[in-house]
């Protein structure tokens, strides 16, 4: 099927909305529209609203933007899920951010700890049961350099004192114990839990009595943030960095330590990986100690060579000189990979919907493999992110904000895709579809994709998806016959 | 009053962020932008204008009170 043309995009978006009821569909009709590359006024779509009660939305909560993203990652802290034990069981390791270290000796970070809330927690308070727990795991695991305390739903209804608790504690096991008022009813989504990650970050590590004496400062020094090594992203992006003659001295959080997030108040410019998840702390640090921050995109050749230079442009001649040489030496590399799968993924198009950075930010790469990314959406980007997306699409794009399992199944059986990249609630419907996916949220248990490295991974997995010989099987044998028997008769 | 925050854009101009609402604009005018006399009406590009009590010009980007005028 052709691409859409604007008209077509529009009507398909009125006719998806004929199903809600009126209110509903008014609200809903605020979060879709179509990309105009003309309009210059760049109108966005409304976005980081509450969903509407009786959709299936795919968001998250405060505490998944806190404990799952921005703080879990950290691998020499305790990170207790503050609560019933269910939020921290169901999400305990399910996020693949890689690290080195020896789990439960001196890396925490695919296991969960949880003061499991029961009833009489509720009635009575569960300050002390905190106070305990946390002693407890100081005597069990001597090697952790702290303890965040995320908390869950309860924590915020009940009215404990967590800041208290965290403050007795941490003079009685002489760490940083750092509270977190994550509770997830806090927000509309995830996002939020984000903003209150980074302030907690911005509250209680920056300036700590003792840390961030470590490591003399350099003059090229950076820190990266946002990325969190999910199937090792993080590392695949710090080689470039090193290999360009850049000293990175803090990776926020995939694979981070609490010691590298006090060092980084030291460092000559912040690289922002995930803008949606890191840009408050990142502002914070332009504001109080003159870091500058620059926003990077390391998804396919053309982004990374960009990304590299303007890097590069924040420091001396041997910096700019090194980003060169590294764009020079990997080009060949990139070119024999997009020589190789170019003409498998040619002229195919790819809807996307996932969290807040990678609707616009992996466009590059598909651009790079001759793709064209014909919708994409965010679960919790805000006005900020869509402004940033509407110089990354062409004309005529659909963009969905919060799009709902119904509006999504919809448009992809309108538009018709080569291939659909979203996550793995998604992922069956549309398998079951027989539109190939993949999983842009944890590489479907592949990558990295991020760098020179991870491109090449990338476009291998893409290839392989797509074209998978079994989307020629999707009809079965005895249908296949019948629709044989037809055409040989027509 | 709100929190807000004004940092320098890309382009030369200003960027008025407030971090409670997660809201990004372009500053179009400042009304008094000399060294010693800073702050005044700021107009945003989606339309809003608010207000700072003027002050000498600050190092950038700079948390501030504004207030909303419309």
């Amino acid at each position: 099927m052709t691409k859409l043309n604007k008209d077509e995009a529009q009507a398909l978006i009125q006719e998806v909305l004929e199903v809600y009821p009126e209110k509903a569909k008014e609200d809903r009709a605020k979060h879709l529209s179509v990309n105009d590359t003309s309009d210059e006024s760049q109108k966005c779509v409304t976005s980081n609203r509450k969903s509407l009660p009786g959709v299936m939305t795919i968001r998250g909560c405060a505490y998944a933007g806190s404990k799952g993203v921005v703080w879990g990652p950290i691998k020499d802290m305790i990170h207790i899920s503050h609560g019933p034990v269910g939020c921290g069981q169901y999400s305990r390791a399910g996020r693949r951010n890689y690290y080195v270290g020896t789990t439960g000796v001196d890396s925490f970070g695919t296991m969960n700890f949880t003061s499991d809330f029961q009833e009489k927690d509720i009635v009575f308070g569960g300050d002390k049961k905190l106070s305990k727990l946390i002693g407890e795991i100081d005597q069990l695991f001597p090697l952790n350099r702290g303890v965040s305390v995320q908390s869950e739903c309860p924590i915020g209804l009940i009215g404990d004192d967590i800041e208290a608790v965290s403050k007795s504690s941490s003079k009685e096991i002489g760490k940083p114990v750092i509270p977190v008022r994550c509770e997830g009813f806090r927000g509309v989504s995830q996002s939020l839990g984000h903003h209150i990650a980074n302030d907690a970050i911005r509250d209680h590590v920056f300036d700590r009595e003792g840390g961030g004496n470590d490591v003399e400062p350099g003059q090229y020094d950076v820190a990266i943030l946002g990325d969190y090594n999910i199937g090792g992203d993080a590392w695949s992006s710090r080689i470039l960095l090193e290999e360009m003659g850049l000293r990175v001295v803090a990776q926020w959080s995939g694979d981070g330590t609490l010691a590298e997030m006090e060092q980084t108040p030291k460092v000559k410019l912040n690289l922002l990986h995930c803008y949606r998840s890191m840009n408050y702390i990142s502002r914070h640090m332009e504001e109080k100690y003159g870091i500058p921050w620059v926003e990077y995109n390391f998804f396919g050749p053309t982004k990374i060579a960009e990304s590299l230079r303007k890097i590069a442009s924040y420091f001396d001649d041997s910096i700019k000189e090194g980003a060169e040489k590294v764009i020079a030496k990997y080009q060949p590399m990139m070119q024999a990979v997009i020589d190789k799968y170019k003409p498998r993924l040619e002229g195919k198009k790819v809807m996307l919907y996932v969290g807040g950075l990678r609707p616009r930010h992996v466009i590059g790469a598909y651009e790079d493999l001759g793709m064209e990314v014909v919708g994409t959406g965010y679960e919790f980007a805000h006005k900020d992110d869509y402004e940033r997306t509407n110089q990354d699409v062409g004309n005529a794009t659909l963009i969905y904000d919060d799009v709902t399992g119904f509006e999504f199944e919809e448009f992809v059986k309108r538009v018709k895709p080569d291939l659909v990249g979203s996550g793995v609630k998604e992922k069956y419907i549309f398998q079951k579809m027989g539109v190939p996916f993949r999983q842009m949220h944890s590489w479907d248990y592949s990558g990295p994709y991020h760098g020179y490295d991870g491109f090449a991974i990338f476009a291998k997995d893409m290839d392989m998806t797509l074209n998978n010989p079994c989307w020629s099987s999707m009809t079965p044998p005895w249908k296949a016959s019948e629709e044989a028997d037809k055409a040989a008769v027509a | 009053m709100a929190n807000i925050i004004i940092s320098q854009a890309v382009d030369g101009g200003l960027t008025f962020y407030m971090p409670k609402k997660d809201l990004e604009e372009k500053v179009l005018s400042l009304e008094f932008t000399e060294a010693d006399k800073w702050g005044g009406e700021l107009k945003l590009a989606s339309g809003q204008s608010y207000y700072i009590d003027p002050m000498a010009e600050p190092r950038l980007p700079k948390s501030l009170r504004a207030r909303r005028m419309d």
